[in-house]
């Protein structure tokens, strides 16, 4: 219970923080270490496979694309400033936020959970998984699969330049 | 695993005869064949290995022997602990010892291909003794610890400081899951093969944490370049490995070490890659290796001759020493990847060669593959950047996903018998030696070798 | 007070869920917004690992594979996403949100 504490705590200090910060890179750095802290979550639980998919694909992939994005889209520091109206958004952000977290608390502990015996987490080893997405997820497993090449053609259709620039093919 | 025991522990006190007896008589394959033919088919890999003897040998039983000699007073918990820290220290001293003299085999095999000595003058301490200049990896170590530590000016510091560490820690984490021995694997994990790659995806990371924080813009331009191949190269790493997984039916490690277990015809090795997509998926894995490794001929992020040292500029003494340590250490894990998915992992290539232990035949295989390495490196010219991406892309991740189809047909096929079975060879080399050729053809249109006119 | 080790699990997917809002409702540059999205996202993964883990009825793998689907739909938004914040940096050139309110091209 000590290490789900700690992991809660560096997990929700790093993504505060991140979401606070006004240097973009280091906000990005601290959302991986946060997503990180998220699988280390689920290996705590006992998912290792889905921890492991998280970090490959947050740590490895989107962390990637966040950083090149940041990267591409960065200007020099002229928007220090900040404006009066962020600062009411900001505090407006905060109070609903505020709201939910405070209903969600409340619902969570009000309600009583029925949970299972403090037991061995389910044996879900990678073979079942396999065999569970080939069987009957395999539907939904190609949906996915559709759905990630349409995304990502979509993605490089939408951020390439309108005009392909003509350069001379040597090899 | 008791079904050697009437053959091996005869009549004398077995508790002393046991451990020598596999070292000195084999088991007569006669004995084994018989054993074999009482058991059902699918056990009789596991068992044509020997490995019940062959496990229990006093080589192959050593490293643990050591351990619990070490550990074995210490109450249960504490044992655990121990054991853990005993095998990351083990693992930190073979492969830093192994890091230091892969340099300097690595600037010796270069010199002597070029024609020239290599390192040869750093004598022992405190005394005239050369030996080759084996001591120069510990000279070079003494430099790098005594160089100033240079941060500019205008530098993230704490970035700057953590990339290197970030590096070092990932690549050395890989190490976890591969399994050097029979008995030695530090992490046994149902998803061992995932875990090392998503453990090797974060090292993207910290090579970018060190071209942002240099303040550099030659840093910062040559770490997205690094980057850009480091991600481009991932795709084909990760599958050409999926055969293995797809014909071993499993991720963790230790199952597809011993899924190659066992021989063809008593002798030839079920590696995997002795098989056609096995070959195809070992050359994709090495190639990429190669250039998630940063090495020669794709060692463009570094490029010391052309660039300066891209996103390692701005890293002196020290820290460029955690990041040339870091880069060895994932060739290593990468080899030794390489090795437990189609080389056979700890299995001897001959059956007569198992007594010879398996953690010396892993170790073999792996410099083995590091040597190629180093020929690599001497051998080829760099790529340009747009060569590098356009291979990878074009060529590289074309051919692995059709390797993928090639082993799906391997996998269906494997009830043909007989002349069939000829006809599956064929249809898999095939599947393979097509595509390369028309990939190859594609890639290289245009292009002709390059004539030399002397004056 | 004693929480069962569920209620823990969910009172922290809570927390990260209202962080990723805060966020996504009080930054305005669109990078920053994406990311409090996935941080919603990830607080939901949460919850499925959550009651997969200690729920009263512990289904093999559903939970797990219900992760896994997310977490790829999840990088495909991911990409789609920082591909238009690309498209719209080249156009007005800043990424704040509450100036991207033209459609015009």
């Amino acid at each position: 219970m000590i290490a789900f504490l700690l992991i809660a705590l560096g997990t929700l200090g790093t993504a505060a923080v991140a979401l606070s910060l006004r240097n973009l890179i280091h906000s990005a750095l601290l959302l991986i270490a946060s997503w990180a802290g998220i699988a280390a979550f689920y290996l705590w639980a006992g998912a290792e496979f889905v921890a492991f998919a998280q970090v490959l694909v947050y740590v490895g992939a989107v962390s990637m694309v966040v950083l090149f994005a940041v990267l591409l889209t960065r200007r020099s520091r002229e928007d220090l400033a900040i404006a009066r109206e962020s600062i009411g958004r900001a505090i407006g952000a905060l109070i609903v936020g505020g709201a939910v977290l405070g209903v969600l608390a409340l619902a969570v502990i009000s309600t009583p959970l029925a949970t299972a015996p403090e037991a061995s987490p389910p044996a879900a080893t990678v073979h079942t998984l396999g065999l569970q997405l080939m069987g009957p997820h395999a539907a939904a497993l190609l949906i996915v699969g559709l759905l990630l090449t349409v995304a990502l053609l979509g993605a490089i259709v939408i951020a390439s330049t309108d005009t392909p620039e003509k350069t001379k093919n040597t090899t | 695993m008791t079904v050697h025991f009437p053959i091996v522990a005869a009549s004398v006190s077995e508790w002393i005869a046991r451990p020598f007896l596999p070292l000195v008589t084999a088991v007569p394959d006669s004995q084994l064949s018989a054993l074999n033919a009482q058991l059902p088919p699918t056990l009789s890999f596991s068992l044509s290995t020997a490995a019940p003897s062959r496990a229990d040998a006093l080589l192959e039983r050593f490293p643990l022997v050591l351990r619990d000699l070490l550990t074995g007073w210490l109450p249960e918990p504490l044992r655990w602990l121990l054991n853990s820290l005993l095998a990351i220290v083990a693992i930190l001293a073979i492969f830093g010892l192994l890091f230091a003299f892969l340099t300097l085999a690595e600037r010796k095999i270069l010199g002597r291909i070029q024609n020239r000595p290599g390192p040869n003058r750093t004598p022992l301490p405190f005394t005239k003794l050369r030996f080759f200049g084996l001591a120069q990896p510990f000279a070079d170590g003494v430099k790098a610890l005594t160089k100033e530590d240079v941060i500019p000016l205008g530098a993230d510091r704490v970035l700057h400081y953590l990339a290197p560490v970030a590096l070092l820690a990932f690549s050395i984490l890989t190490f976890a899951v591969i399994p050097f021995g029979r008995n030695l694997v530090p992490l046994e994990l149902d998803a061992a093969v995932l875990y090392f790659f998503a453990a090797g995806a974060a090292t993207e990371l910290a090579v970018f944490m060190a071209g942002w924080a240099s303040r550099n813009k030659y840093s910062l331009l040559a770490a997205m370049r690094a980057l850009a191949q480091l991600i481009s190269y991932e795709l084909p790493l990760l599958l050409s490995f999926v055969p293995v997984i797809l014909i071993a039916g499993s991720l963790s490690t230790t199952a597809i070490v011993a899924h190659q277990g066992g021989w063809h015809w008593g002798f030839i090795p079920n590696w995997h890659v002795l098989t056609p997509w096995g070959f195809a998926g070992f050359v994709i894995f090495m190639v990429a290796a190669l250039a998630e490794s940063n090495r020669s001929p794709f060692d463009l992020p570094e490029a010391e001759s052309e660039l300066i040292a891209g996103h390692l500029t701005e890293y002196s003494g020290f820290k460029y020493a955690l990041f040339f340590m870091a880069e060895y250490f994932g060739m290593c894990a990468l080899s030794g990847m390489a090795v437990t998915l189609f080389l056979g992992g700890w299995q001897a290539p001959l059956p007569f060669l198992e007594i010879i232990p398996s953690f010396v035949w892993f170790g073999l295989k792996l410099i083995t593959l590091l040597l190629g390495f180093i020929w690599i490196r001497a051998t080829f010219p760099r790529l340009r950047i747009d060569q590098l991406t356009r291979f990878a892309w074009k060529f590289l991740v074309p051919l692995a996903l059709i390797n993928l189809a090639n082993t799906a047909v391997w996998s269906l096929t494997s009830g043909w018998t007989g002349p069939l079975q000829l006809l599956r060879w064929a249809l898999s080399i095939a599947i393979v030696v097509v595509p390369f050729v028309l990939l190859g053809r594609k890639l290289s249109a245009g292009v002709a070798p390059r004539t030399y006119r002397y004056a | 007070m004693n929480l069962s080790p569920l209620q823990l699990c969910l009172l922290f997917s809570s927390a990260l869920f209202c962080i990723g809002l805060i966020g996504v409702l009080a930054r305005s540059n669109t990078i920053l917004v994406l990311l409090g999205v996935e941080l919603m996202l990830n607080a939901a993964n949460l919850n499925f690992i959550a009651f997969w883990r200690y729920g009263p009825a512990p289904a093999p793998a559903t939970g797990v594979i219900f992760v896994i689907f997310a977490i790829a739909v999840a990088a495909a938004e991911a990409a789609v996403g920082l591909a238009l914040v690309i498209a719209v940096y080249r156009h007005q050139r800043n990424i704040r949100l509450q100036e991207a309110n033209t459609l015009r091209g």
